[in-house]
């Protein structure tokens, strides 16, 4: 193919031109500081206030209610540390589960450091929390539970409404990461029973460095950032203006018409699965077949190693990530992989493929073609390969 | 992240293959940490390296360094071959990022674990040589975040 084939949107997203367009006037023009009495500044002050709203409306949610951050990671940490320490004299026990994105386990790190309790709710083998773990795990002294939206890697979408039932029962706090879900699949904190979320606009075809983080009335966190009075005295720093304005077009892109792209994107995931499974052998598909992020894809090769197999994509223009210890910069490969069961070789051999609605099936057709000479080369290749063809002719 | 000379080796691989009945043969490595390379050699009656051939499982530098190896210890003597080194192997690949330079301690584990084989099969010793560890991650510590 002459043209780049981009699938790779659970790391990042092409900024939509919508959000381009209605950033640009924020960079030079209404370039002042919305805390500034003069007109100039109250420019930035309206377009930050619009952002909110949108975003407030999104989730069903109040505009007092959001609070911009950095982005996805930013808004993790503060959740989790600040009502951490909120609740600190309630109770030192947290629950989340063994598939967090790093932003929740190593911040959990952190405040194991500071003497609190962490348990790590197990998945089953397609990636969702067992339930009766969560209910068996709860403590008097349980203050926060924080289970991700969807999984980033492997896309399984999790019980939200079960565990929101579950904290909202119990009178936990219920935090969310959302970053993969949200402006994908709908979302109201209200019905879903949850307390925080956090969510970040470049997943979602907005500017890179901003994000949210809802958090419900009456949740008593601090701030996180100190400084200034913006964002209600608890995010301190200038507003990123063009940040918001950016991420307020993209929502309004996202929401408009959200389910006919979903099922869109549904439709070419499933083509992608279906033509892989039947093609490439010694191959399984990862996470939950239908409780699945409509954008992802992902499968497990034996007998290769990602990197390898990510850069041969590349060669071939393609644009994916991969779960293995050599992506990752550490020995170990994805702790999502280990959790759902897989042998550190497998795991080390798996493909990530997230679509957008961008993509096409004459795209997809060139991917599996691409990935099965690949696979077939990087097997011929592999003494692991060599070992079991030796195995089966015995 | 790599350069030109380990992305050349890397898509194209020299001396990719097996050896049929070959003089020494050494695996090294652990698909646990996502690397696992053989070695296969053909030694001549004067101990000189006939062919070499390998097979790897494992990253971009995995590959390269394996493929590099062959090509340093093709030609040489036994001995001369003990010489090669990780750092030649990487100095002739112009170099690996740093967390890849296990890679290269492993390319030259696994020349050593077939040179090991030969030895063993042809009850020899060979001055310098060790008795290479299966797993070049042993007695690495944890690294923490």
């Amino acid at each position: 193919m002459e043209h780049l084939i981009y699938l790779d949107n659970a790391a990042t997203t092409k900024c939509a031109p919508e959000a381009v367009q209605a950033m640009l006037p924020y960079f030079s023009e209404h370039y002042g500081n919305p805390s500034s009495i003069y007109r100039l500044g109250s420019e930035g002050k309206k377009a930050v206030s619009g952002a909110r709203s949108t975003i407030a409306k999104s989730l069903n949610a109040d505009l007092a209610e959001i609070y911009f951050t950095a982005g996805g990671s930013e808004s993790d940490n503060w959740a989790l540390v600040a009502a951490a320490e909120a609740y600190e004299s309630k109770g030192k026990h947290i629950i989340t589960s063994a598939i967090e994105h790093h932003a929740v386990l190593h911040t959990c790190d952190y405040l194991k450091k500071r003497g609190f309790q962490i348990t790590y709710i197990d998945v089953d083998e397609n990636g969702i929390i067992k339930l009766d773990e969560l209910k068996k795990a709860i403590r008097p002294d349980t203050i926060l539970i924080s289970v991700m939206f969807a999984n980033n890697e492997i896309g399984t979408i999790q019980p939200i409404a079960e565990i929101g039932a579950i904290a909202r029962e119990h009178g936990i706090l219920f935090h969310t990461d959302a970053v993969q879900a949200y402006g994908h699949l709908p979302i109201d904190v209200e019905e879903l029973h949850i307390d925080m979320l956090s969510a970040s606009a470049h997943k979602i075809h907005g500017p890179k460095g901003i994000g949210f983080l809802y958090i419900r009335k009456g949740v008593k966190i601090r701030s996180f950032i100190h400084g200034g009075a913006q964002e209600r005295g608890r995010r301190a720093g200038t507003e990123n203006v063009p940040g918001a304005v950016g991420f307020e077009a993209a929502v309004k892109k996202a929401f408009d018409g959200l389910e006919e792209r979903a099922d869109k994107e549904r439709e070419l995931r499933d083509y992608l699965i279906e033509r892989l499974e039947k093609e490439v052998p010694y191959c399984r598909l990862n996470g939950d077949r239908t409780k699945r992020l409509p954008g992802n894809v992902n499968f497990n090769f034996q007998f290769i190693e990602g990197e390898s197999l990510l850069i041969m994509l590349d060669m071939k223009q393609i644009c994916a990530s991969s779960g293995s210890a050599c992506t990752s910069g550490s020995l170990d490969p994805s702790h999502v992989l280990l959790a759902i069961g897989l042998p550190h070789e497998i795991a080390h051999g798996s493909l990530r493929l997230t679509l957008s609605e961008e993509n096409t099936i004459e795209e997809l057709d060139y991917v599996v073609e691409s990935v099965k000479e690949i696979v077939e080369k990087l097997r011929q290749m592999s003494p692991l390969y060599e070992d079991f063809v030796k195995r089966n002719q015995k | 992240m790599y350069s030109e000379k380990v992305m050349d080796h890397f898509s194209n691989p020299r001396n990719m293959g097996e050896i049929e009945n070959p003089s020494g043969v050494g695996t090294v490595g652990n698909a646990k940490c996502g690397d696992i390379m053989r070695m296969y050699l053909d030694i001549d009656e004067n101990h000189i390296i006939r062919d070499c051939k390998f097979k790897t499982f494992g990253c971009g530098a995995a590959v390269a360094t394996s493929s590099m190896a062959t090509e340093l210890v093709k030609g040489k003597t036994i001995e001369e071959a003990l010489l090669v080194t990780n750092k030649a192997v990487m100095e002739a690949l112009d170099g690996l990022p740093p967390v890849k330079v296990h890679c290269s301690l492993l390319a030259e584990e696994a020349i050593h674990a077939a040179l090991w084989d030969y030895a063993e099969k042809n009850g020899i010793t060979i001055e310098g040589l060790q008795k290479p560890k299966s797993d070049i991650h042993e007695g690495e510590e944890e690294e923490e975040y």
